[in-house]
């Protein structure tokens, strides 16, 4: 971000907040932050659920090309981002829940799209400053009119997601005795392709389109691991999108490195302590074990091989595990 | 005279273009074990599919409580063949159980008396399987056996009729099995539920059942087990010469219509 007089941020963080608040921009950054960062968390969750990252990661895809077909004809980028998004989320959807799992014909139209996109902007003059705000997000330039606009498209998404929150987490969990519960499984998945793709649009200003999956996958795979009942986890993922940005926003004010950098590392920091906290705890009995073993018995630890630690993933009973 | 729950007449279903079974004509009462069974691949699903409303039959008349069957009747629980659950979903069991009493509804819970009243059903679910205690454990961390008492209870919370279970004991060593049998069967007696299981192996079922339903063939052959799984009765089913052999502990054997059946789905 640019850096405008201060060097470092100071110990005194309300004053600096109260400091950095004055700017409109910064003020902008954060509002815009904190509506995508709501809806992102919600919606991870139920990519999470649905086991659809791999569409999440296509549709980030997808919007690089229509941003940069907007930015050829003159238009808004979101515009363009929320075209692309929404018609191939549906797409997705209507294929069924099978498409999740076809890569390789995902995969090559993705290909291609991005090909698309690069054509779109070779056309264009400001080529790679374009480009790269696209593909790494861009905060610093987000005006009042933005902020106003990530609102009204995220606050219908989030009425519709309220009023089906319950069919679709029940679609999601469980989609055969959903369908024949009289449920519409197709409309719902259709809704939360819908949510996810306006959700995908208004983070790529922020974060861009290569890094989308901190902010629509992420935190949801960190929360499913702190959290067994989806209300909670939903509000943890919220959370750790919430912190990553605010904190992002914060701490590229003071440095030249790019925000999105900050919001993925703290994103991914995050994800590596959640993940490898089951091994603490274990490595931390071991460790007791092995002191409590050389106090008592001083000489055998060192002519004794320890024991290895324990691996944390393997004694899980698997469903199905006694088969026949 | 007890009270009919479902009935068939004539009953010919399709499965594109192709007759899968025909003429099937049966009766079920409250309160009553119903096995369904036969070969791979007979049209056992396509059964429930009927009832469920998913499909609808190409011949004959179907009739559930009295109606021709609708899709989403609140009246019937479903457990799904091969119902699995990945190993790292992470949502607690008895979260699955809520959403079977309340998951079909707009909205979510927004008063303390909702919750209260979801959290009941769940637990008395959960209750009626004997499963109280694997209501805070992950799915993903299961056995099967327990996935199928969950499932159960997800059914049950809606406070079924009739209860549907497609191949339940697929996936369980034969002591589970067992278990799951004596639990179902224990739900019909008491919670007085009609109940439709559909099984390969009659075996572990026979001690309990009202009834059986023996698809094969393209056809379809119902009545008292007695009367249904006889020699004279199964051949006359398969088309083909079938014995039925009985060991000492009253478990049988069917030999000879493994070979002879068609398969609708190949």
């Amino acid at each position: 971000m640019t850096n405008i007089g201060w060097n470092w941020w100071g110990w005194n963080i309300i004053l600096d907040l109260r400091e950095m608040l004055q700017l409109e921009f910064v003020r902008n950054a954060f509002e815009a932050g904190t509506i995508i960062a709501i809806l992102a968390g919600i919606v991870s969750y139920l990519v999470v659920l649905r086991r659809s990252s791999f569409a999440a990661h296509a549709l980030g895809h997808v919007g690089f090309s229509g941003a940069a077909g907007a930015v050829l004809f003159g238009v808004a980028p979101i515009y363009g981002l929320l075209l692309f998004t929404t018609v191939s989320g549906s797409g997705i959807a209507l294929l069924g829940q099978k498409a999740s799992h076809r890569d390789v014909e995902i995969g090559t139209v993705l290909a291609f799209m991005l090909g698309l996109g690069l054509l779109f902007l070779a056309f264009y003059n400001g080529f790679a400053t374009e480009a790269y705000s696209i593909l790494f997000g861009e905060i610093v330039g987000i005006s009042n009119a933005q902020v106003l606009f990530t609102l009204e498209t995220s606050l219908p998404v989030f009425l519709v997601l309220g009023l089906v929150y319950r069919q679709l987490l029940f679609a999601s969990l469980d989609e055969e005795v959903a369908e024949a519960k009289g449920m519409h499984t197709l409309v719902l998945g259709l809704i939360f392709m819908l949510a996810l793709a306006v959700a995908i649009s208004i983070a790529v200003t922020i974060i861009g389109v290569l890094l989308i999956f901190a902010l629509t996958v992420t935190p949801a795979a960190i929360a499913i691991r702190l959290a067994k009942r989806p209300l909670y986890a939903m509000l943890i993922a919220v959370a750790v999108a919430l912190f990553a940005t605010w904190a992002g926003i914060f701490i590229a004010f003071y440095e030249v490195e790019p925000t999105s950098f900050f919001i993925v590392t703290i994103v991914f920091i995050i994800y590596v302590v959640v993940r490898s906290l089951p091994y603490l705890v274990r490595l931390k009995l071991w460790f007791a074990r092995l002191l409590s073993r050389s106090s008592t018995r001083p000489g055998r630890s060192s002519t004794h091989p320890l024991p290895e630690p324990p691996r944390p993933d393997a004694p899980e009973p698997a469903a199905g595990s006694e088969l026949m | 005279m007890p009270i009919e729950i479902a009935r068939a007449d004539h009953l010919e279903v399709r499965y594109r273009d192709r007759v899968v079974w025909s003429d099937a004509n049966f009766r079920i009462h409250r309160g009553e074990f119903v096995a369904v069974i036969g070969p791979n691949g007979a049209g056992k699903t396509t059964l429930f599919r009927l009832l469920l409303g998913l499909i609808r039959p190409s011949g004959g008349t179907l009739r559930v409580f009295d109606e021709p069957p609708r899709r989403g009747n609140s009246r019937i629980g479903y457990v799904p063949q091969s119902h699995v659950v990945d190993k790292d979903t992470n949502v607690q069991a008895d979260q699955l159980v809520r959403l079977g009493f309340s998951g079909n509804r707009w909205i979510p819970n927004l008063t303390p008396a909702m919750f209260r009243r979801e959290r009941e059903a769940a637990e008395t679910a959960l209750r009626s399987v004997g499963a109280i205690e694997l209501g805070k454990k992950s799915l993903g961390a299961m056995s099967g056996g327990e996935l199928q008492r969950i499932f159960l209870a997800e059914a049950l919370a809606g406070n079924p009729e009739i209860l549907l279970l497609d191949e339940p004991l697929a996936s369980l060593d034969i002591r589970r099995a067992k278990e799951l049998v004596e639990q179902v069967h224990d739900l019909v007696r008491t919670r007085k539920v009609a109940t439709l299981l559909v099984a390969h192996d009659i075996n572990p079922l026979i001690h309990c059942l009202d009834k059986v339903i023996y698809i094969a063939n393209g056809r379809v052959a119902t009545g008292l087990p007695s009367e249904v799984l006889t020699t004279d009765s199964l051949t006359a089913l398969y088309g083909v010469d079938v014995e039925v052999l009985h060991d000492s502990r009253g478990n049988l054997v069917i030999v000879g219509g493994e070979d002879s059946h068609r398969d609708p789905d190949s």
